[in-house]
């Protein structure tokens, strides 16, 4: 009980002081329209693109709304010291961790139903089975989970607000280049292909892809178990490294 | 080690380094129920490293840490509820105002909102804040910004509370209100752990001192048994507006009685366990051709001895900048 007042008033503070903020709200409204209307003008394309479009722009919006958003909130309160409060509280890393994350997993997913809701406006969804949106859920829940580790993996990592920006985008570039949205992963130079392998996005497309419009290349089983995989470890190695240098 | 309920800090042999520095070394002491303890130290002597390992924040190289008995070095985070931190640099969010502060550091040790809420308005209240409750904590004042943060380490009324260097880089009224806040806190039954580079503070306030000097504790004691030494012990300090040669050792055959220093340019000290008749004694300095500017009587502090176990000035510690050494 006495640990969800914490959790409750950690997610609550950051959601007022970081996600719910105007800049990120127009934020991501901007990104997904933006980078919709730049597949359009690119492809040539008209409104029955849509399907196959959508996949890459909800995984592309959850990338960018929640990695470095999280890594450059806890550096900063690495740096200003108030990161220290939290340390000092009698929660479990793992809750308090938990909690710091849970902001930028919603403010993620929020995130990827600004695409899809555009997109209903656009073109008829209606196809598309319940069953099918409800693993299209879970799939841009478990992507803005496996982010957003990614983003606290790399707010560990790191000192500096700048260099939790630049090390951010070190993963995300190749990320939205290899998951499978601008290339079809096939199509990769062979040298190539094993890196999209070991990318958490490209499982997540994959799952998208299937859901909206049936292209997906592998098991979505596999698919799921993977993002778990990447979500577990990811967590896992951010805690150690809290344990081991913060804590030093 | 066993756990005697009265002993609420026990620390063994405490060490930590960093890299080729031997920030804590072999450290021992005992801090019980109720009592104001002190860590008397200059920059870089180790204090806030003490600190750190004491709440959870570092982990020791070796040694044992309780903190009512629980032993922090293998369970770190079991006795985070019976302790309050307020660190040596402010660290509440400068985005929330006072008020949303102390709301929320309450409710990081699990205080349901009615109960956060009104020890918040009252420790705004205790501290001096109604006024800035509102206002955002990024633009307070740093006496101001001290004492919230002050009241945020006690928000969760803990058994504990450790204070590092609380008045240092803030101006003289808010130093002494703060002062006056602490004394007062230890006054309802807290047990306080203090550090401080302020020879006077630590007299002042503290039940029991350490002397820390790069890592090592090189006296403990309670203030009374510190002073004891020099307690009876009558001394004279001169000042100068010149110098001639080595007047000190002349002095000192001259009157066998009396032991001359020399703590600096232009200041001779004067100590005996007899009262000093000051008029014959300014007479003689001004015919070894000195020019007297004062010559005060003062009485014998913790200044004296720690100076005298210590080797180190005074004034030096006194002159020190605010910005505490340690972290980069
Ligand atoms: N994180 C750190 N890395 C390296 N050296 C450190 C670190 N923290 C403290 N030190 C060193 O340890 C010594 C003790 O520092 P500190 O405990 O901050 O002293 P104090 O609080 O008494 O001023 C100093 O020499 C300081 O430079
Ligand atoms: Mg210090």
């Amino acid at each position: 009980m006495k640990a969800w007042i914490a959790f409750w008033n950690i997610l609550v503070k950051d959601m007022k002081t970081y996600y719910l903020k105007p800049p990120n709200i127009s934020w991501g409204l901007m990104f997904p329209l933006a980078w919709t209307s730049m597949f359009f003008i690119r492809s040539g394309s008209g409104l029955d693109a849509i399907p196959t479009i959508l996949p890459g722009v909800v995984a592309v919006s959850i990338l960018f709304g929640t990695t470095s958003m999280l890594s450059v909130a806890v550096t900063f309160e690495k740096k200003q010291r108030s990161f220290e409060r939290l340390l000092l509280a009698p929660i479990q890393l793992e809750m308090l961790m938990l909690a710091k994350t849970s902001g930028a997993i919603l403010f993620g997913t929020a995130n990827a139903f600004v695409p899809v809701i555009m997109a209903a406006f656009l073109f008829d969804l209606s196809g598309i089975s319940w069953i099918s949106w409800i693993v299209f859920i879970s799939a841009t829940f478990l992507i803005a989970v496996t982010s957003t580790f990614l983003g606290l993996f790399i707010a560990v990592a790191v000192k500096e607000v700048f260099e939790a920006q630049t090390f951010s985008n070190f993963f995300r570039f190749p990320m939205m280049f290899l998951c499978g949205l601008f290339f079809p992963i096939e199509k990769l130079p062979i040298l190539i292909k094993p890196f999209s392998y070991i990318l958490p996005l490209t499982y997540g497309v994959d799952i998208l892809q299937g859901t909206l419009n049936g292209s997906q290349i592998m098991p979505l089983t596999l698919d799921f178990l993977m993002l778990g995989i990447f979500c577990f470890g990811l967590f896992y190695l951010s805690l150690r490294n809290i344990r081991i240098r913060w804590i030093a | 080690m066993k756990y005697q309920d009265e002993l609420v800090i026990q620390v063994n042999d405490l060490t930590k380094r960093f890299d080729d520095v031997l920030a804590v070394d072999t450290v021992n002491f005992d801090v019980s129920r109720g009592e104001f303890f002190g860590f008397l130290g200059p920059n870089g002597a180790g204090k806030t490293t003490t600190i750190n390992m004491l709440t959870g924040l570092a982990r020791p190289d070796s040694g044992t840490i309780l903190i009512g008995g629980i032993d922090c070095t293998k369970k770190p985070r079991t006795a985070q509820h019976l302790i309050g931190v307020v660190p040596d640099e402010s660290n509440l969010y400068p985005e929330l105002t006072g008020f949303e502060n102390l709301s929320f550091c309450a409710a990081l040790y699990g205080i349901g909102k009615c109960q956060r809420e009104e020890r918040s308005r009252h420790l705004l209240k205790t501290f001096d804040l109604v006024k800035a409750a509102d206002r955002k904590f990024g633009g307070y004042s740093k006496g101001m910004k001290r004492k919230l943060t002050i009241a945020a380490g006690i928000i969760h009324e803990p058994e504990i509370l450790f204070l590092d260097e609380p008045t240092t880089g803030i101006d003289v009224a808010s130093a002494r209100q703060l002062r006056q806040l602490i004394a007062d806190l230890h006054g309802n039954g807290t047990t306080i752990f203090l550090t401080t580079h302020y020879i006077e503070e630590a007299e002042r306030l503290c039940d029991r001192i350490a002397f820390i000097v790069s890592g090592h504790i090189v006296a403990i004691d309670s203030v009374t048994n510190l002073i004891q030494p020099v307690q009876a012990k009558h001394v004279v300090l001169f000042s100068f507006a010149n110098t001639v040669g080595d007047y000190a050792a002349l002095l000192n055959e001259t009157y066998p009685g009396l032991d001359f220093t020399l703590p600096g340019p232009g200041k001779m000290r004067v100590e005996s366990d007899e009262s000093i008749r000051v008029g014959p004694l300014v007479r003689y300095l001004e015919d070894l051709g000195l020019e007297v500017q004062e010559a005060r009587r003062v009485q014998p502090s913790l200044e004296d001895i720690f100076v005298r176990i210590t080797g180190i000035e005074a004034e030096s510690m006194r002159k020190e900048t605010e910005k505490a050494g340690g972290r980069k």
